[in-house]
């Protein structure tokens, strides 16, 4: 019998605020221990929450990305239970009424991971569906040491985004191509940095297997400790297996929490699935519910950015780029910039995506950091389209700019790389090659057109590579008629 | 002769004759205090030498400058113990200002002491005060009530000018009226909570105690107002309420709500309120009956509601951060267990834990939901009700202050001592209470003034008018 996977995620996302979400305090990531508190955010007697307006239009934002409806009105509720790391045994987020509802996310081809990117599953831009985006405060960070514990309440109270999809994913490669999406259009609305190694974008898996064709869905099992989209990728991998294994050996898969251990490659076993926790929401008496439709969902919809989908589907159409080009470039969006920038100045727009998307990104340049010249791209693309360099020449003057930094036309100069046009020199160039090969001009003559290249060579030798080769070729050719 | 007998009113223009300094007046109530206080038991602390030395460096220029206030002790204060009367918080040192106490600062008041209370506000005589008992200054055997009763007795004793207590179901008024000083609830939304240890969010609030109505206007002018820092307080401008008190009620509608008129209303308390109502009806206002259908059912409402939010509220006394710590808890959920199980007293377990039944899953919908529902319905009763009157009179209390134990061993006696003041909280209206006669051995009776939102000025001028007429103020308890 073959099986298949029933996936679900549960991400959370830090928004980019400068404050916390209900108190004054900044929202700021690797600061000493407990520097960037209050009353508020510690859970002190007396203290309120005041609602950070940025969060809700950034998580409305994000809603319109992603296609959910946006709440007419955004409300907040007291999820109850104690924990150390929860200032008020109560966490402020919502419960009847998210903020975002429904909503999708379309798998790109070149957000699967490399070598899956041929599949046809890939090619088939899948949906996955989204339950809802709602919005919440997340919790301090616990220490542990031998002897005690530590508590950080820095991040306690900063804005945290919960989004739910529907079980619509069905393999690793999927899930990691919805990771992959997901990072991409979030850094697009400039409303996280999503780094899953900073915590700022976490990720709970829900994984399930069952035969082919059966409608119902299996045992699931929750996956913690996800720390990087690879990572989220092998740790499926390894629970399908073990969950195909029990179940095709006539076992059954008990509901259970499971830890991803990177190093070892494994799920352990974190708890069984106690009887249900009673959160016993109810609205926060401290929170006025705030209407979304008078301001707030304007002004996200003004920041509406065009996302990596639209943005490669018009490199495609407009400049001309191929697929896999387009959505490389599309995929980031300061490289997306930096492409436009370049592409603007330049009627050779496919070579400039050529020159980005290929040499450029095999340097693997720091993207916060692109101190060259976006014109220097566009300048090295119209130099090879006018015939002043070859190809050669481009990229050996593209490694000379990333070096140095100098633009394209003074090292040209510089180093003396420009293409011999002139038909005089040209000429005299030609004669002399003649000159030096009759073998290979009597071979020519007598029908073995191909011996012209060894009279290319000695002209582009006599030349120092700067002969034009297709002036030359064609300067030959009428002498030997 | 004692400036601790006078009005703020009186004090403030003595001040700006010179004829007094603000630490006459420290020195006078630390005098006072020391006196009467070992009595009564209204202050948990009183720092006389820090309030002289504040009174050196008072402003008499600003509105409330070089008059001392008392708190009470759930009002937050940088540096001071803020220990809601609970061993919890017996050693808790605040580390920020309330918003009151920030305006309190900032019109130049001074101050003084912190008044005595039930434990996290919760109850009716602040006989559940974890660390002392109160006493009525009228009489010494009664309860001051509550759960205000430090604040409303360190006022009737002269031991304060003015105070702040918090009124979540009455916890202003009943013990204003008991103890025979003016006490008002404002609106909800009218003094920002920021700094007020919570215990019902969507009924707390933060009122004055003052032995006149003008007093009280003045001190809840200093206070009242939008705060950036609380997200239920409302952007409507502070009037200048001295300027309502007009003395004359003319053209006043009054309304009558028959729901107060009923079996167990003490007849002494009966009788001093119709002779109220007959006063407002013989100088020019237009007494008419009103009904407020949905009464019989605040109590119960009060219950669940209250009890839901502060089941929330006070989840977050758990010994990690601040507050006791129970020694020797083996792991998060042992340190829970026990640090809350020493450091609160029964009142406020058994309001914690009818709050969390009432919030879990399959009881929510027959108990809070529905709660939220009836709740909804008193609002409306009031809505309608001041379609046809400008303000309502009432009885504050059924009874005047019983006995010192009366009702410890009966919680629900206890709760029913709240029935004519929980209404206006739920409802989020401002009801004030003012003393209207004295019952026949010697306890005070109190007239419940109840107003539509934000109406407080209408309270003060109806409120100032009667007293007036009827200087029961003048009359002082025999310490």
């Amino acid at each position: 019998m073959t099986y298949e996977a029933v996936i679900g995620l549960e991400v959370h996302v830090q928004l980019k605020t400068a404050t916390k979400m209900f108190c004054g305090c900044r929202n700021q990531y690797g600061a000493p221990p407990n520097s960037h508190v209050c009353p508020v955010c510690l859970g002190y007697p007396g203290a309120l929450p005041v609602p950070n307006e940025e969060a809700i239009r950034m998580t409305i934002l994000t809603g319109l990305m992603l296609e959910c409806d946006i709440a007419p009105v955004c409300k907040f509720d007291r999820k109850s239970y104690f924990y150390p790391d929860m200032p008020k045994n109560y966490q402020i987020s919502q419960y009847d009424l998210p903020l975002c509802l429904g909503g999708r996310v379309l798998l790109d081809k070149f957000a699967f991971p490399k070598e899956t990117q041929k599949d046809p599953i890939a090619e088939a831009k899948k949906p996955i569906r989204l339950v809802r985006i709602h919005l919440e405060e997340d919790v301090a960070k616990s220490f542990h040491y031998d002897q005690a514990s530590g508590i950080d309440f820095n991040r306690a109270g900063t804005p945290l985004m919960e989004i739910v999809t529907e079980a619509d994913l069905r393999s690793p490669e999927e899930a990691f191509a919805f990771l992959t999406t997901l990072k991409q259009i979030l850094i697009y609305g400039d409303v996280s940095d999503a780094d899953m190694e900073k915590g700022q974008l976490r990720c709970d898996v829900n994984i399930s297997v069952r035969p082919v064709g059966q409608e119902t869905f299996g045992t699931k099992c929750e996956l913690k400790n996800l720390n990087s989209i690879s990572g989220v990728r092998r740790a499926l991998q390894y629970e399908i297996a073990r969950q195909i294994d029990i179940v095709s050996s006539g076992g059954t898969i008990r509901q259970e929490t499971r830890r991803w251990d990177d190093t070892a490659g494994q799920t352990f076993l974190m708890r069984t699935k106690e009887q249900a926790h009673d959160y016993r929401y109810f609205p926060d008496p401290d929170l006025l519910p705030i209407r979304t439709d008078q301001g707030l969902l304007d002004q996200a919809r003004a920041r509406l950015p065009e996302l990596p989908a639209a943005r490669k589907d018009r490199y495609v159409a407009d400049f001309g780029l191929n697929d896999y080009q387009a959505s490389v470039l599309a995929a980031d969006r300061r490289l997306a910039a930096y492409f436009e920038q370049a592409a603007a100045a330049t009627q050779a727009k496919v070579a400039v995506a050529n020159f980005l998307a290929n040499e450029f990104l095999a340097t693997e340049p720091d993207l916060d950091q692109l101190t060259l010249p976006a014109t220097h791209f566009s300048a090295l693309a119209d130099l090879v389209a006018s015939g002043k360099i070859n190809s050669k020449q481009a990229k050996d003057l593209l490694t000379e700019m990333l070096a140095s930094g100098e633009a394209p036309g003074d090292l040209v100069k510089r180093l003396g790389l420009e293409q011999v046009s002139d038909t005089a020199q040209l000429d005299a160039w030609c004669d002399a090659a003649i000159a030096a090969n009759p073998r290979s001009v009597a071979d020519y003559k007598a029908g073995k057109t191909a011996a012209i290249n060894a009279l290319k060579g000695f002209v582009m030798k006599q030349s120092k590579g700067k002969a034009n080769p297709a002036v030359v070729d064609q300067i030959l050719q009428s002498k030997l008629r | 002769m004692t400036l601790a007998t006078l009005s703020l009113t009186q004090l403030r223009q003595k001040l700006l004759a010179r004829e007094i300094s603000p630490a006459d007046i420290v020195r006078d109530l630390a005098a006072r205090r020391d006196a009467v206080d070992p009595a009564i038991g209204a202050y948990l602390r009183f720092d006389a030498d820090r309030a002289l030395a504040d009174a050196l460096h008072a402003d008499i220029s600003l509105p409330l400058g070089g008059i001392p206030v008392a708190l009470k002790d759930n009002i937050n204060t940088t540096g001071d113990l803020c220990t809601c009367a609970s061993r919890f918080l017996a050693n808790f040192r605040s580390p920020y200002d309330a918003t009151v106490t920030r305006k309190l600062r900032a019109a130049g008041a001074i101050l003084l002491g912190r008044c005595n209370m039930d434990e996290f506000a919760m109850g009716s005589s602040t006989e559940n005060s974890a660390l002392q008992p109160t006493r009525n200054p009228w009489d010494t055997q009664r309860v001051p009530g509550g759960s205000s009763g430090g604040s409303a007795a360190a006022v009737a004793a002269d031991t304060a000018i003015v105070s702040l207590g918090s009124d979540t179901g009455g916890s202003i008024r009943q013990p204003a009226a008991f103890c025979g000083v003016v006490g008002l609830k404002p609106t909800y939304g009218r003094v920002s909570r920021y700094g007020l240890v919570a215990f019902a969010s969507s009924l707390d609030q933060i009122g004055p105690f003052a032995g006149s109505v003008e007093d009280a206007a003045l001190l809840l002018h200093a206070i009242a107002g939008p705060d950036p820092m609380e997200n239920t307080s409302r952007p409507i401008p502070v009037p200048d309420y001295t300027a309502a008190l007009t003395g004359h009620v003319e053209g006043l509608r009054v309304g009558i709500p028959k729901e107060y008129f009923v079996e167990g209303l003490d007849p002494e308390v009966a009788s001093a309120v119709r002779a109220a109502i007959d006063w407002f009806a013989n100088h020019g206002a237009r007494v008419t009956e009103v009904s407020l259908p949905h009464t019989p059912a605040a109590t119960a409402v009060y219950y669940i509601i209250a009890t839901a939010e502060a089941s929330a509220n006070l989840a977050r006394f758990d010994g990690v951060r601040y507050g006791h710590r129970a020694p020797d808890a083996k792991d998060p959920l042992d340190l829970y267990r026990r640090s809350r199980a020493q450091g609160f007293g029964p009142e406020v377990k058994r309001r914690i834990i009818l709050g969390t039944y009432v919030l879990s899953s399959g009881y929510y919908d027959a108990y809070y939901n529905r709660a939220q529902k009836v709740r909804q319905l008193i609002r409306r009763d009031f809505t309608t009700a001041f379609e046809s009157c400008d303000i309502i009179l009432a009885p504050t209390t059924p009874t005047p202050a019983f006995r010192a134990g009366e009702k410890t061993a009966d919680p629900l006696q206890m709760y029913l001592a709240d029935i004519f003041t929980i209404a206006a909280n739920l409802a989020g209206v401002p009801a004030l209470s003012l003393p209207c006669g004295f019952s026949s051995c010697g306890l005070p009776i109190g007239l419940q003034i109840i107003g539509p939102h934000f109406a407080e000025e209408t309270l003060f001028r109806a409120a100032h008018a009667y007293e007036q007429a009827h200087p029961w103020k003048d009359r002082k308890p025999a310490l």
